[in-house]
């Protein structure tokens, strides 16, 4: 094999190779450039359900943001959502979020509802109005303890 | 030629064992510098572990070849590699690279010994295979030659840097007439041309007998006999007697240790 | 009895001592290579040649069987999804088998199979010829010269065609799925951007490939260099190299995936 058709050969390949890259990086994933256009708040619930790290944040449906993490706040028993949502979008310091699913069993999202403040929400921000997971459990229960109420 | 008193090459008291299998047993040889040394001995009597003590490439077990002043097993591994410029070997079949044509395996280590420029090493290259006859088939794959052909491209790279020592590690096994008559012809004219050191590691008598300076017999991992070829051909010790006159029983016996024939026939009880 | 019982444990023990020590002369062969790697950086047309041989020689089948592996994923999830009346997920389906699990994983199996084996013959017939013997006593380093060029080789080797048979995975799925069965093109291109994470997703896969490619063809010029310098040796020595690297790749997988993707 001549040298030169073997080097054309091989970088035919890494060439390939790169690009098959960029594509499942830019078609498939959902890749952007800078990752720094983006801002971060947080939001304390009293249940988030199943809600998981990277989970979508939507917004009338559209996808503005991922949950950045979940922890536990020991100082009022509370789960602290931490967001991360495009810098394309600004919402109201009134904001409010709440944790939703998408269809019966599917999987958990917070769903933002933007207030009237005329001040938005900035990096660092918390969201104070929140609504709190519906737990399948808890809704049953309550309908059976009504029930029963209702029949004495 | 001019022969310096000091040894070029000092073995001494040299022995290996495989695993626990003794090959060699305390081998003392002494090879001046320009000498033609064969080293013979039945198959599997040791030779090839020799060379390669000498090449470094095995540890002894016992005693210290000494190459140009320095011990070859206590070298460290750069040192090692340093004093093994200085060598040469021309493995049995050859082991030319595969991968490489003619010309790329003959400037195989002036590419990875020097810098240098690539009509320098085109012009090395032509020489040393122009030595070996073989300048016309520079640009053949390996597996193109014939055997005769391969082991004279194989002896153009042996020497492609000039080594001080060259040993071969039995030259002649496989080769017509022809080529077996050019290659001892060669090794004899290259060590001349060159001032080179040659060891030869061999079974073949007649042809080793012709080019050599001293020749070494090796049977059992010791040296049973020595000399110049007209001294080994008048030697009355049994073994060299066998040896060159190829007969079939003698001190090596035909038949490998066994019990008695008739009773392993069973005929004794009849 | 006792006695067949003691047997057995020393043949156990035997196998036990055999297979760690051999680990370690794995590791120390490792090792080698590693600091012997100056000559292929310092020299890099020596692992260019043989990424060809590696890579470019390897793409036929990884092109091959990654569109077919995709057209049966899009065919099989497509069956199952449409269950549930949710078929746009077919894209996010196919998109995640593949970069997660199947694209590391089946390319690794393959690449073992193709280049692998060729790497252990090859460099177990050098040996075996006494090229590599030849080699030392020119006093150029087998593993510097030999190994090392083929281990990086393959270790750049198996990532992009990883990703190359990603790309074609998909591209067969998206055949199947829309072209042939009909799902929304649209659904099923933003459902699989949606539901694809560059980082978490293919950055892993990409993580594993590398992992995989390190492992097989350590494998690879490992049982080459050890192999007995003879034709049954090599024959044996090749055949090793492909059970041991698919055990690896499903071993190092499961490890593998039980780090990236646990909960979260």
């Amino acid at each position: 094999m001549e040298r030169t058709t073997l080097d054309l050969w091989v970088g035919i390949f890494i060439a390939a190779g790169i690009g098959a890259i960029l594509v499942l990086a830019l078609k498939v994933g959902n890749f952007s450039f800078n990752n720094s256009d983006s801002y971060e708040v947080y939001a304390y619930f009293d249940n988030i359900g199943g809600l998981k790290v990277r989970a979508p944040i939507k917004s009338a449906g559209v996808v503005v943001g991922r949950v950045a993490s979940i922890s536990f706040d020991t100082k009022e028993y509370k789960a602290r959502v931490a967001m991360r949502i495009d810098s394309r979008y600004k919402f109201s310091k009134d904001t409010t979020a709440s944790i939703l699913t998408s269809g019966l069993l599917g999987e958990q999202y917070v769903g933002l509802d933007t207030g009237a403040d005329d001040e938005m929400l900035k990096n660092g921000d918390t969201i104070t109005l929140t609504q709190s997971a519906i737990v399948l459990e808890k809704l049953i229960g309550q309908l059976v303890f009504s029930k029963a109420g209702n029949h004495k | 030629m001019t022969v310096p008193p000091e040894n070029f090459l000092e073995i001494s008291d040299l022995s290996f064992s495989y695993d626990k299998r003794p090959v060699l047993k305390g081998i003392n040889m002494s090879v001046p510098k320009g000498r033609v040394v064969a080293i013979m001995g039945g198959s599997g009597c040791g030779k090839t572990t020799l060379l390669r003590l000498i090449g470094g490439q095995l540890k002894p077990t016992a005693g210290h070849v000494k190459f140009d002043g320095k011990v070859i097993g206590e070298l460290g591994r750069s040192a090692l590699y340093e004093t093994r410029r200085k060598m040469g070997m021309l493995f049995q079949f050859g082991a030319l690279f595969t991968d490489l044509s003619v010309y790329e395996n003959v400037a195989f280590q002036m590419r990875e010994h020097t810098d240098l420029p690539e009509s320098v090493i085109r012009d090395l290259v032509l020489m040393k295979l122009d030595a070996v006859g073989l300048r016309g088939a520079r640009n053949l794959m390996p597996n193109e030659l014939s055997g005769g052909m391969a082991r004279r491209v194989a002896l153009a790279r042996t020497i492609a840097l000039d080594p001080m020592l060259i040993m071969y590690d039995e030259p002649f096994t496989g080769l017509d007439p022809i080529s077996l008559g050019v290659i001892g012809n060669l090794i004899r004219k290259l060590s001349d041309s060159l001032g080179a050191t040659s060891i030869v590691v061999t079974h073949d008598v007649q042809e080793s007998l012709q080019i050599v300076d001293h020749v070494y017999f090796v049977s059992e991992g010791v040296i049973v006999a020595e000399g110049t070829p007209d001294e080994i051909r008048a030697s009355k010790k049994p073994f060299v007697h066998q040896f060159i006159h190829g007969e079939i029983d003698g001190p090596v016996p035909f038949h490998y240790p066994a019990a008695s024939y008739v009773e392993e026939l069973g005929l004794n009880h009849a | 009895m006792l006695e067949r019982i003691l047997t057995l444990l020393r043949r156990l023990g035997h196998s036990g001592i055999d297979a760690v020590w051999r680990l370690g002369y794995a590791g120390k062969f490792f090792f080698m290579t590693l600091i012997s790697s100056g000559t292929s950086a310092r020299r890099p047309h020596l692992v260019v040649r043989e990424i060809y041989y590696t890579g470019v020689r390897s793409l036929i089948i990884i092109i091959v069987s990654g569109l077919f592996v995709g057209m049966v994923l899009a065919l099989q999830g497509y069956e199952t999804l449409q269950r549930y009346g949710s078929s746009s997920a077919l894209g996010v389906l196919v998109a995640l088998a593949l970069v997660r699990e199947l694209g590391p994983v089946v390319s690794a199996l393959l690449f073992a199979s193709r280049a692998g084996s060729a790497i252990t013959a090859e460099i177990g017939l050098m040996k075996a010829t006494e090229q590599l013997s030849a080699m030392e006593m020119m006093a150029v380093d087998p593993i510097a010269r030999v190994v090392a060029p083929r281990f990086w080789s393959g270790v750049i080797s198996l990532p992009l065609l990883t990703a190359i048979f990603n790309a074609t995975g998909i591209f067969g799925g998206y055949l199947i799925g829309v072209v042939l069965i009909g799902v929304d093109e649209g659904s099923f291109w933003s459902q699989m951007q949606a539901g694809v994470d560059f980082k978490d997703d293919i950055m892993n896969g990409v993580i594993k490939s590398c992992v995989f490619g390190v492992a097989v063809t350590l494998i690879a010029v490992f049982e080459g260099f050890d192999s007995p310098p003879t034709a049954e040796g090599v024959s044996g020595a090749t055949t090793r190299t492909v059970v041991t690297s698919s055990l690896v790749i499903l071993m190092l997988d499961f490890i593998l995936t039980s780090f990236m993707f646990r909960g979260a």
